[in-house]
Formats: structure tokens, C-alpha cells, sequence
């Protein structure tokens, strides 16, 4: 019987995954942009499983909320990853060090 | 109810082969690609426990707008493909012992948190005739109302901002300026000239 547990353990692989791949990545910063975006819905899953768990339908709305914000957070990254490539001509994560003191 | 666990490993297998591709794949594109997957499986699993509008969000918006978004930034920006394995940062081993220290963790304490509850495991039963989609908006258009308009505040925000930040102007672009348009005045533009006028045309 497939039950809370069972969605809780997927969605923790696939955070844990996910935060693997922010360490790993090979230097590109759309990479990381999507690692992201699978732990946001990691996050999701969880949300769904504990309102279908309690039978409380706020869970769900959370969700909906979580995907509107991400929609946007998408939008906004992209446009600064745009912009950056289009200065530096590369979106190479160890070359942005401009910052570094 | 065997089905539905078959149904269970099969998409949740999917999902994680998926996300281990979006990972390990050495060209971009690939990497969406199978960021969509991980979405359309995550969609299908959603459906499994009754999820049924949020399912359809996820496919419609997600992988019809944010991951059409991806593909096309990715195709725009051309990224050269790196070969070997020289493209890991040189702490992905401290990475993957993260997450795998990380994975064990969640999985004993979910472990732990089910035996304890015993069989207190299972998701509520459904009624006979439940709409998910009615019961959402039923909640969302009255108890969490503020949250929704901020929500499309959100989102106007998002799209002012893509715009502000990818718009330039190129030199040498012929264009209109319309508030310089607007304010100029008469006298910049005709000059009236007075002058004396001329005497009558005498007769030759």
C-alpha cells in the first residue's frame, strides 16, 4: 500500500539530488537554475502528500502559490542570465568572481 | 491497489533516472529535456494520489511555459558543450556525500515517524463524487483571496522586470521618441519673419 511514507522518501531523493547537482554542476549557471527548480517541487511533493495525508485542502493551495512565485522567480533569472551573458559572454559560476574581495 | 504501487515505482523510478539525467547530462538542452520528464512525472504521480488540478498546473504551466522559457534562453545563449568529465567542480565528491548523508537522514526519520503512527500511514479516503478542482477554488477564492491578488501582483511584477532587464537599445536604430514629440513647442519648429511689407505695384 503506497502511502505517506512512500512520497516523503521519493521527495527527499529528490531534494537530496537536486542539492547534489548545485554542488557538481559543471559551471553553468542554467544548470542551477533548473537544480532549483527540481527542489522546489521536491517541496511540492511533500506539500501535496501531507494535504491529501490530512485531508486538508490548504496544502494544495500552497502549492499553487509555490508555482506562481517559481513561474516568476524563472522569468526574473532567465532575464539576469540574459543580461549577464550578453556583458561577459559566458554564464560560467567560476567566473563570476568580480565580487571576491 | 497492487497496481497503483506498481503504477507508484514505475513513475517514481522515471522521476529519479529523470533528475539524475538533468545532473549528469553534458549538453543543456538534454538537461531540460529531461527536466520536463521530472515534471510530467511528478504530474502523473500527482495524479496517482488525487491531486488532479495541480497535476494539470504543473504540465500546462510548467512544462508548457517555464520549461519553454528554458529551452529557449538555452538555445539563445550558445554554450559550448564541455567534454569529459572536466566539467565538475573538484568538490563533487563532498557534494554527493552531502546528499547522500542528507537522503539517509530524511529516510530514517520518515521511517522512524511511520512506525511510531503505525497505520496512520494512509491517505484520506476521498468521498464519493469529490472534485479537486471545485474544492480548490472553493478555498482559494475565499479564505486565501489576499494571497491570490498578491500572487498576480507577483506576476505583474515578474513580467515588468523580465522586460526592464532585457530591453536595450541598439545604436543606430531609427525609433521614435514620444515624450520629445509631445513637448515640443511651436516655436521651435516655425519661425515667423516680419518684414515690411511692399509698396503698390506701380504701373510700367
Amino acid at each position: 500500500m503506497i502511502g505517506l511514507g512512500h512520497y516523503l522518501t521519493l521527495s527527499a531523493l529528490l531534494f537530496a539530488l537536486s542539492i547534489a547537482g548545485i554542488f557538481i554542476n559543471r559551471r553553468n549557471l542554467i544548470l542551477l537554475l533548473m537544480c532549483i527548480e527540481l527542489m522546489l517541487l521536491a517541496v511540492n511533493f511533500n506539500f501535496i502528500a501531507f494535504s491529501r495525508h490530512l485531508g486538508d485542502e490548504t496544502g494544495q493551495v500552497f502549492v499553487f502559490f509555490i508555482l506562481t512565485v517559481a513561474a516568476a522567480e524563472a522569468a526574473i533569472g532567465l532575464a539576469i542570465l540574459v543580461v549577464l551573458f550578453r556583458n561577459r559572454r559566458s554564464i560560467n559560476v567560476q567566473e563570476m568572481d568580480s565580487m571576491k574581495g | 491497489m497492487l497496481f497503483h504501487a506498481i503504477l507508484f515505482y514505475v513513475f517514481a523510478a522515471v522521476l529519479v533516472g529523470a533528475a539524475l539525467g538533468v545532473i549528469f547530462a553534458r549538453n543543456p538542452v538534454h538537461a531540460v529535456m529531461f527536466l520536463v520528464l521530472a515534471f510530467f512525472q511528478s504530474a502523473m504521480l500527482w495524479l496517482l494520489i488525487e491531486a488532479e488540478f495541480l497535476a494539470i498546473v504543473l504540465v500546462l504551466v510548467y512544462v508548457g511555459a517555464v520549461m519553454v522559457l528554458f529551452l529557449f534562453v538555452v538555445m539563445m545563449l550558445d554554450i559550448n558543450i564541455e567534454r569529459g568529465g572536466q566539467g565538475y567542480t573538484r568538490y563533487w565528491q563532498l557534494g554527493l556525500a552531502i546528499a547522500g548523508l542528507m537522503v539517509f537522514e530524511l529516510i530514517q526519520i520518515i521511517m522512524a515517524r511511520g512506525s511510531a503512527a503505525g497505520a496512520g500511514n494512509d491517505f484520506s479516503v476521498l468521498a464519493e463524487g469529490y472534485s479537486n478542482t471545485k474544492a480548490l477554488g472553493a478555498v482559494l477564492y475565499t479564505e486565501h483571496v489576499y494571497a491570490f491578488e498578491i500572487a498576480a501582483v507577483i506576476l505583474l511584477l515578474a513580467i515588468i522586470s523580465a522586460i526592464t532587464l532585457t530591453m536595450r537599445k541598439r545604436p543606430g536604430l531609427k525609433q521614435q521618441d514620444i515624450s520629445a514629440q509631445v513637448a515640443v513647442k511651436a516655436s521651435d519648429r516655425i519661425r515667423i519673419v516680419k518684414m515690411a511689407s511692399e509698396g503698390k505695384e506701380t504701373e510700367s
